[in-house]
This record gives C-alpha cells, structure tokens and sequence, in this order.
C-alpha cells in the first residue's frame, strides 16, 4: 500500500501535501497532561518532574538524547511504569480512577515492537486485537497489514521479518482498534534511510488521513522537524522546552558562525552596528553572535564595506544548536 | 476481556514447539517401560513377588495393563513436575524476555487478568499432560498387556485389588496427581512473575522440588514439623487411593495443602506482577 512513498517524499511537511486535510481548528483540549511526573530506580533518578500536555490532533514531538529519560516517561503513559510523584492524565482521567478506558484509546510501541515470533502476523494481530478493547474482525486485520505495505505476508511467522517490517507491523498492531491517541517510541531506530522513510510517511498518513493524535518520541531534532506540530525536549530527565515547532525552531533570533579575515577590527564593527548581538570568539577562531534573521545578509554588508573578507558566514538556529550541545554533553 | 486473554494464552502455548516436549517425552518414556516390560517384564515381577513366592502362590497374569498403568505412575510422576515447569515457568518471563510483557501490559487488561489467565492456560496445559499421561499409561498398557487383578506393594504389605475395584482408584489417582502437577505449574508461573527470563523459573522450580524432596525424606528430628506442609510431601498422594483401606483422612489433609499452596502461590504472583514495573 505504501506505493506513492515517491510521492510523499517530495513534500516535507504535513501540510504542503495536497491530499493533506485543511489544518482543523485547534481543540486546545489536552488528551494528554503530565504534571510533574518523577521517578527513581534505586538511587538513579530517571525522570525529574517532567511536565508537558499534548492536544487533541497534535502530532506531538517527544525529543531528547539516549538515555534523557524519554522512554520511562513513555512507559509511565502506558502504565508500564508507576511514577514516584507527579500526575498523568490521558483523556481526563487518571489511571487508577479509568486505566481500561484510558488504555482502550491508546495504540503504542514501545522502543521496538516485539511480537510473538513463532506466530505469523496475522495471529500476532488477533491476539493483540482480542484483548484491544474493540471488535476486530479478520477482515479489518487483512486492510491494516495492507496498509503497512505487508500484504502477502500475513501467514509468515514474524521470525523471518526484518527490522522495518516488524515496525510497520508495530505500527498496524498500534491502529487495530481505531485509538484516537499513537504513541511511538523512537519508532525508526535501527532502520535504514529507506525503512525510516517509509515508516515517517506512515506517520504522516495517519495524520492527514485519520487526524490521529500522535506522540513520537526521537533523539533526532530533524525527524521531529519534519512530522511534529508541538514539541517538548528533554534531557537529564528534565523538561528543557515546550512549545510548536514552528516557534521553537524558526525563532527569529540565529546564531551566526562568522569566519574573517580582521578578527579584532570584525569585532569592533560588531559591537558598534549590532551592540546586542554579543559577540565572542569561540575556540575554532570563528565569531558567534546573535543576530535578528534579517539583520544576516546587512552584517555581510557591513563587513565588506569595511574591508573585512568574510571566508564563512554560517546562520544556525539557535535551538538546533542548543539541541546539540545537549547530545555533545 | 479474561476469557480472551486465557484463549490467547493457549494459542500461545500450542504454538510454542516446547509445548510437545512433555507430551513427546511421555509417550517415549511410556514407550520405553512398556517395551522394557514386554520384553523382560516376568523377571521384574518375580524380583518384586520373590519374597511372597514361599507364602503365596500366584495364578493368572500378574503382569496385565493396570499393573504397568501403576509402574508407569510411580517411575513417571517424579519427572512429570519438569515437563511442566518446561513449559509453564516461560508464561510471564518469557514474555519478558521477548519484550511482548510491554504491549500486554499496555493493552486495556488488567495486569491481575493477564496472570489468571496465565494460571488458567497453564492449568489446562497441565491436564492436558495429565490426560495423555493416562491414556498412555493405563488405556494402551491395556491394549497391550490386557487386564487383570492389580497387585500392587505397599509398606503394609502385598494388596491385591480386583479388576473390578480398580477404575475409580485410578480416577481419584489421576485427579490427585493432576492436583500435585498443577502446585508445580502454580509455582513455576509465581516465580515468573519475578523472572525475565525463562531458564530462571524452571530451574527453580526443580531446585525447590529437589530440596523439599530431599527435606521430606531425611530423617531428622528439627524437619519433621515443616514436613507435614511441604507440598512435595503430599505429591505421592495419589498413591494413597490403592491402600486399603484408604486413608481418606490422609488424602483429603494433602488435597487441602496443595490448595492452600496453589492459593498463596497466585496470591504472590498476583502481588509481585500488579505492582511491578515493566522495564523490559
């Protein structure tokens, strides 16, 4: 079913697609609330008072690096994982006041979809859909594994599947029994540059085609980029930022990397010009500063203008620069 | 919700090529015994009857169907406990191990249904073993030996039941022995419960039955007041039906204990895996 994978891929984001629905209206009515989660194991704190809501039709980034605390959060979503302290609540209700409800409208995989590997995909399915909540009939089985692209493989026992096909079988076991929220745990590791397509254009399917409430969680800022409308970061178990993508990662504010020929008179004209940009040499022997976006191609102006060679003038964004500062620490 | 996880938990089990191991093995241990018994049977019995042979004088054929049916039980009853751990102790931990525990868990069941019906499949499992266990040992020894009076020896003496006081001594016999099985099936998924792997549950589980197995059979005075409460103590009750009299008193005393252990034993289970965190 994933044949117009060539389709999608020249489209970047959700919303240039022309089959892609009209943006509906935000809800603002958050399926998804944490309020200060923590939890230890032993002496190791996991997860620090993590907070962050995702609403209803979000496609909901969940970034950080290996090891931020990304997938215990997830697993206190699930009820894998009791936290110490804090509150969750999904839908409104917590899980010991509804978990059955609460759960009945979640569809997940969890770091790697793990299936009975002596079954075939299409009895690893009926289990997963007899205890799902909702009636499934075989049928709907058949259109979910054509929908991952798995047709003709429903009789093959899951041993013999690859890495990406047991992800896109994750993923039919996550939309089986029609859940209004996804939630996915680094759903494209260890995939190669073509199953981690293929599995990125599933997501943005389940988006425009189902409006589904999707949280995804990554340790790659350019995967979130390209899916998530809202996103939170992460890191040492921590909430570092909240916010949409769009004002996370196109602020106006970049950060330049400005490489001369007259550092010192480069520096000067800086601190005249531009007084708030805060100019510093950093230890490559390249000035950074912080610049409005429209203030970039005046800086060159200004530069040449006053006989400075500019060699390099890199504009980054200042969160992208953030982010992997966090991966490099 | 219950029912279907327990139905899915048996698809589980007859899918598992470990699952005919048990019934495998049996059928070659039966195998084996009857073809033994075929073969060189006479000089057995008469090893067994030669203390009787100058008091007693026998007539008819000793060696019949249900005397084997008795052999096989008392030779195979002390392995059967391994063929069942095989399978039950990988229940919970298993699903551990495979990581499928994570999408269980998160599915709109709850965890005390999901180790229920894990009771409930491995309970059946076992008296599936159990039910082949007896048509191999009683009904094709039968067919090949024929039937006849049970002679069967006791520490009382040489009893010989009649052919036709047999058959409910073999019911109560089976339906004990199953009793016993399931406390070893209850015990190996308790201590999956607390396993992520399955090679942990089921060599516990016969490390225990060896240790109350060897506790149970010392003869030392500071023992003898936990031996009563063993449950492989009350594993050999089965036999207490070709006694006679029957010591009905006896037998209902071990009938109670293994319930009691198979109650505690959820009990723990349903305790240790409602409470713990999934990490796996």
């Amino acid at each position: 079913m994933i044949t117009d994978i060539k389709e999608w891929r020249k489209y970047l984001t959700i919303s240039d697609h022309p089959k892609a629905k009209k943006v509906q209206p935000m809800q603002n009515k958050p399926i998804i609330q944490v309020n200060a989660i923590s939890k230890s194991f032993g002496s190791f704190e996991a997860v620090k008072e993590v907070s962050f809501h995702v609403n209803r039709g979000d496609v909901f980034g969940f970034l950080g690096p290996n090891g931020a605390g990304k997938s215990t959060t997830i697993r206190c979503l699930l009820s894998l994982i009791k936290p110490n302290s804090g509150e969750i609540k999904l839908f409104g209700e917590t899980f010991s006041s509804n978990r059955s409800m609460i759960l009945s409208k979640i569809g997940s995989i969890i770091e790697k979809p793990d299936f009975y590997k002596y079954l075939s995909a299409e009895k690893n399915l009926e289990i997963f859909a007899r205890i799902s909540g909702a009636q499934v009939s075989r049928k709907q089985i058949y259109e979910m594994l054509e929908f991952v692209g798995l047709s003709g493989r429903e009789k093959h026992r899951v041993k013999g599947f690859s890495h990406g096909m047991k992800q896109r079988l994750g993923i039919a076991q996550t939309l089986l029994h029609k859940p209004d929220l996804i939630i996915l745990d680094e759903p494209t590791t260890g995939l190669d540059p073509q199953g981690i397509i293929e599995i990125r254009n599933l997501i943005l399917r389940l988006k425009t085609e189902q409006n589904k409430t999707i949280l995804l969680s990554s340790h790659q800022l350019s995967e979130i980029e390209l899916i998530a409308n809202r996103m939170v970061i992460i890191n040492k178990g921590k909430t570092l930022v909240e916010g949409t993508v769009s004002e996370l990662l196109n602020q106006q504010e970049v950060l330049i990397l400005l490489e001369v020929d007259h550092i010192e008179k480069a520096m000067n004209l800086i601190n005249n010009k531009f007084p708030l940009s805060s100019p510093e040499l950093n230890a490559a022997g390249q000035i950074e500063l912080t610049l409005q976006k429209n203030q970039t191609a005046l800086l060159n102006k200004e530069l040449i203008q006053a006989e400075i060679l500019v060699s390099a003038l890199e504009p980054k964004r200042k969160l992208e620069d953030f982010f992997i500062k966090i991966i490099g620490a | 919700m219950f029912l279907n996880n327990t139905y899915n938990e048996f698809i589980k089990i007859a899918a598992k090529p470990r699952s005919y191991i048990g019934l495998i093995a049996l059928s070659v241990l039966i195998a084996v015994i009857i073809f033994a018994m075929k073969a060189d049977g006479s000089t057995y019995i008469s090893f067994v009857t030669a203390s009787f042979e100058q008091t007693l004088s026998f007539s008819g054929d000793i060696m019949n169907g249900n005397l084997i049916a008795f052999i096989i039980l008392q030779m195979l009853i002390v392995h059967i406990p391994l063929l069942v751990a095989l399978v039950t102790g990988d229940l919970i931990s298993g699903e551990a191990n495979m990581g499928t525990i994570r999408m269980l868990a998160s599915k709109p069941i709850s965890r005390a249904h999901i180790v229920l019906s894990k009771f409930l499949a491995g309970a059946i499992y076992t008296l599936l073993l159990t039910i082949w266990l007896g048509f191999l040992a009683l009904y094709v020894s039968r067919w090949i030996f024929g039937t006849g009076d049970l002679m069967v020896l006791t520490s009382e003496g040489l009893i010989i039941h009649p052919e036709s006081d047999i058959e409910w001594r073999y019911l109560y016999g089976f339906l004990t022995a199953y009793l016993s099985l399931l406390t070893v099936s209850t015990l190996s998924i308790c201590l999956s419960a607390f396993a992520e792997n399955s090679i942990g549950p089921i060599v516990t589980t016969m490390a225990i039955i060896i240790l109350f197995t060897i506790i149970g059979t010392m003869d030392v005075t500071v023992f003898d007041t936990i031996k009563p409460y063993l449950f492989t103590t009350h594993m050999a009750a089965w036999r207490s039906y070709f006694e006679d009299p029957v010591p009905w008193e006896a037998i209902n005393e071990s009938i109670r204990i293994l319930i009691c252990h198979n109650v505690i034993l959820i009990s723990i289970a349903l305790f240790q895996f409602t409470r713990k965190d999934i990490t796996s």
